[in-house]
């Protein structure tokens, strides 16, 4: 385990200096084994059961902690809808969410595969109750390097069109 | 075993015997402050005050925000000074409320806050206050507590009998202290006598966004002009300044400015020259002087000059003006909240002398005049005079009145409040300020419904009274209950530079008004970055502009290159945050300005010339998040003549 990840240090920083142009080269930094699954894991899985992160963590249940206690889908996406949601999304969201992509927070592509409707909702309505109150949002803030999710001041007509968008990534 | 127990014996007995001993202190002591005092000033944590108190900065240049009644500070508001910790006057969008027809002024001495009223009550809009030094009224706006507007005031000096609104807020008033040649010119300063002139300014406020505008200047004789106060209630439609120096001194005005056994308080009759003005009357007059306005919505200040003042000389208007004798150099100018009497505060006096305002009609009507002060009808003292308090009391200055039939007047000289009632003339209590009071406040006490629950005393000199701190020391603000036969001290606390004044008023009134954030869909600053698409780096010649934007916690970009020496590298903010009390800071090393406090959905603009070459830093001073310490960013500086492309990254 401690050789692979060594050798994979030396490959990547093989790969750093292959793509650094005219820019400084000699120092790539140290390296040091410093892994999380050396230290950090094993406390986790004595804490939690599973292993899958909050991110991957399939919970089609669960509605959260908010003001949103019930959301139907229609059997089609609304696209009208969803160019809303989308505007919105790019001014209160993309500073820390990118599609297709982990950035500050999770790509949200998906999102409803593994979240209810009113959860996505209530975590974007009520970011604070959430990470208080709901185990997976509090397991995500810990993911994500304690970085908060933003309470953007979106209203429920605007964090649906959110979400209605998130249908069509 | 025995010997320890006969030890903690001897401590029981010895703390009984301390016990009683701080119980018969307690007692003793309690004739100087009555033991609820700390109750009536508590207010418990998480709870709110029942009042705001805007006091003065006085040569600070700012307004400071108290709550009463536990003398909490909340903000300081910068009005005419700059404020590195706001950037207020540092960053371009705020510089331009600094500007004066003498360029930019970055300082100034403020006096006099009031609070904008409508039918006579407050109304808790805006506060006015004005800029002594360089003349100058400003307005704060009281949603976002914000300085919005300050405009200068041409032919003035020393802009002190100011910053006093009517009943309506139809004008917000400035009189001139110094008398002045209008217009300034070269002349000899032994011939003021005669020649100089005493500009009183009447600014209107829009009834719908409280826009200022000088609507005339009553040019009256070279006195200096000290305090005002408008009319209420029967006297509404006049104002009343308190003169001194009607000697006309231009030199050792200590002596040669009281030789006169009464000055003046001149009655102005606003609503005849609003007319008169209306209709066509005053004379436009040669002027320069700034105005300069806050968009809330640009975030920025502009500044306009302007080149034209309308003049308006009271000979010219039949009953605008009479003069009302008043004893020994009145300072404070004060009208009762039923608008019958006007208080003239002789400062070099024991007494308080009362005009009625119903005798001054009176005697007006049948022009029972003793002479004239150049050709000003001068009323006799004996026709108006409703009164005098024999206060006993030495130096009064100011006088505020409760709504009860009270009035609370201090006393520079002999240190203390006097209450007297209003008709009577009788004084009722007085109780000693530390020291060396000046004005007082009650909040709404000058107006026509004051809520005389408490009284704020402003003192100038606190000697003993705090810790020292070398030489320099705090003033102070002291707070009293006057709901009872006799006020009752409950509180003192230091105050921001020199209290002159302070306007008070129920937080009820205002604090549903306060703004949460600034929506970003309402951003029309010119260089906002309102989502993260438009982050982006322009080159225009040696200007390079920033278009960043700043969430919890990362700046976009924070790694640019191409920046070079010699560059003038803008930096134009924007706070993405919508949530309440989430500012983000920025400081650059190196930057000769201050950092940029951001409010949410704000844009800030800092300009920085970088003059090393290097990579230098930037980060964000204000504490945002867990990942405070995260929020950081680098500029790479290359040499003049470098070709390092123009870039701005995050996370790549």
């Amino acid at each position: 385990m401690k050789i692979i990840l060594r050798s994979s240090a030396v490959l990547f920083s093989v790969l750093l200096m292959s793509c650094g142009g005219k820019e400084e080269k000699k120092k790539d930094g140290f390296s040091l084994d410093r892994a999380k699954s050396k230290t950090e894991q094993p406390v986790a899985k004595t804490e939690n059961k599973s292993t899958v992160k909050a991110s991957e963590t399939i919970d089609l249940t669960n509605k959260g902690v908010g003001p949103i206690k019930s959301v139907t889908l229609g059997a089609e996406i609304d696209t009208d809808l969803a160019k809303q949601g989308e505007e919105v999304y790019k001014q209160m969201c993309m500073a820390c969410h990118r599609v297709g992509k982990k950035f500050i927070g999770p790509a949200p592509n998906g999102i409803l595969e593994r979240r209810t409707p009113e959860w996505v909702m209530n975590m974007i309505l009520n970011p604070d109750g959430m990470v208080k109150e709901d185990p997976l949002a509090k397991e995500l803030l810990q993911e994500f390097n304690g970085s908060p999710m933003a309470n953007q001041g979106l209203t429920e007509d605007q964090a649906r069109a959110v979400v209605e968008y998130f249908r069509t990534l | 075993m025995r010997k320890y127990s006969f030890i903690a014996l001897a401590a029981l007995g010895f703390a009984a015997l301390l016990n009683s001993c701080a119980k018969g202190e307690k007692s003793a002591s309690s004739g100087a402050l009555a033991s609820n005092a700390a109750e009536k000033v508590y207010v418990k944590p998480g709870t709110h005050d029942d009042f705001y108190a805007f006091v003065s900065g006085g040569f600070s240049g700012q307004l400071s925000v108290y709550g009463l009644p536990s003398g909490r500070l909340f903000k300081v508001i910068p009005v005419f000074s700059q404020d590195p910790e706001k950037a207020y006057g540092y960053n371009e969008e705020t510089k331009p409320m600094l500007n004066t027809s003498h360029g930019f002024i970055p300082w100034d001495d403020a006096h006099h806050p009031d609070i904008s009223q409508t039918n006579g009550e407050l109304d808790g809009r805006f506060v006015f206050i004005n800029g002594n030094n360089t003349p100058r009224i400003a307005k704060i706006d009281l949603t976002t507590f914000e300085t919005t507007e300050i405009i200068e005031i041409p032919n003035s000096a020393g802009n002190h009998s100011s910053s006093f609104v009517t009943e309506n807020t139809e004008y917000v008033v400035a009189g001139t202290r110094f008398s002045v040649p209008v217009p300034q010119r070269d002349m000899p300063i032994n011939e003021y006598k005669g020649n100089f002139k005493g500009a009183l300014s009447f600014l209107s406020v829009d009834p719908e966004d409280g826009r200022m505008d000088i609507k005339f200047q009553l040019m009256m004789p070279g006195f200096d002009y000290d305090l005002s106060h408008p009319g209420r209630g029967k006297s509404h439609g006049w104002f009343f300044f308190t003169t001194y120096n009607t000697e006309e001194a231009n030199s050792l005005l200590e002596v040669n400015a009281s030789q006169n056994d009464k000055d003046f308080i001149a009655a102005v009759n606003w609503k005849v020259i609003e007319e008169y003005v209306n209709n066509g009357g005053g004379t436009k007059m040669p002027a320069n002087y700034a105005h300069n306005v806050y968009d809330e919505h640009t975030h920025s200040a502009t500044s306009t000059m302007k080149k034209e003042v309308l003049v308006v000389d009271p000979l010219k208007v039949p009953g605008a003006v009479y003069f009302l004798p008043t004893p020994k150099s009145p300072h404070g100018c004060d009208v009762d909240p039923s608008g019958e009497y006007i208080i003239g505060n002789g400062k070099l006096s024991a007494d308080l002398t009362v005009h009625s305002f119903t005798k001054m009609l009176d005697a007006i009507e049948k022009k029972k005049f003793d002479g004239e002060a150049y050709g000003i009808p001068i009323l006799k003292f004996e026709d108006v005079l409703a009164g005098t308090v024999n206060s006993g009391g030495l130096g009064p200055l100011h006088t505020e009145f409760d709504g009860k039939g009270n009035a609370y007047t201090t006393f520079f000289i002999s240190s203390e409040v006097v209450k007297w009632k209003l008709e009577t003339w009788e004084v009722v209590d007085r109780q000693p300020c530390y020291y060396s009071v000046g004005h007082l406040m009650i909040p709404g006490g000058n107006s026509r419904k004051p809520f005389g629950k408490y009284v704020m005393a402003m003192n100038k000199i606190t000697k003993d009274r705090y810790l020292p701190t070398g030489p320099e020391v705090t003033q102070s603000a002291q707070l009293y209950d006057i709901s009872g036969e006799k006020m009752e001290l409950l509180l003192d606390f230091p105050t921001i530079g020199e209290p002159h004044y302070a306007a008070g008023i129920p937080a009820d009134i205002v604090k549903k008004n306060s703004k949460k954030i600034f929506k970003l869909s309402e951003n029309k600053h010119p260089h906002a970055t309102l989502n993260d698409s438009e982050v982006r780096i322009e080159r225009n010649g040696k200007e390079v502009h920033i278009y960043m934007t700043m969430i919890r916690s990362h700046f976009n970009p924070d790694n640019i290159e191409g920046v070079k020496v010699g560059d003038k590298v803008y930096f134009h903010v924007t706070n993405l945050e919508q949530d309440y009390d989430v500012p983000h800071g920025i400081s650059m090393i190196g930057a000769q300005t201050s950092e940029l406090l951001i409010m949410p959905g704000q844009t800030e603009t800092f300009v920085w010339e970088p003059k090393q070459v290097g990579v230098w830093p930037f980060y964000c001073p204000d504490f945002c998040s867990a990942l405070h310490q995260e929020m950081q960013g680098y500029v790479r500086v290359s040499p003049a003549d470098s070709d390092i492309e123009l870039s701005g990254t995050l996370g790549e």
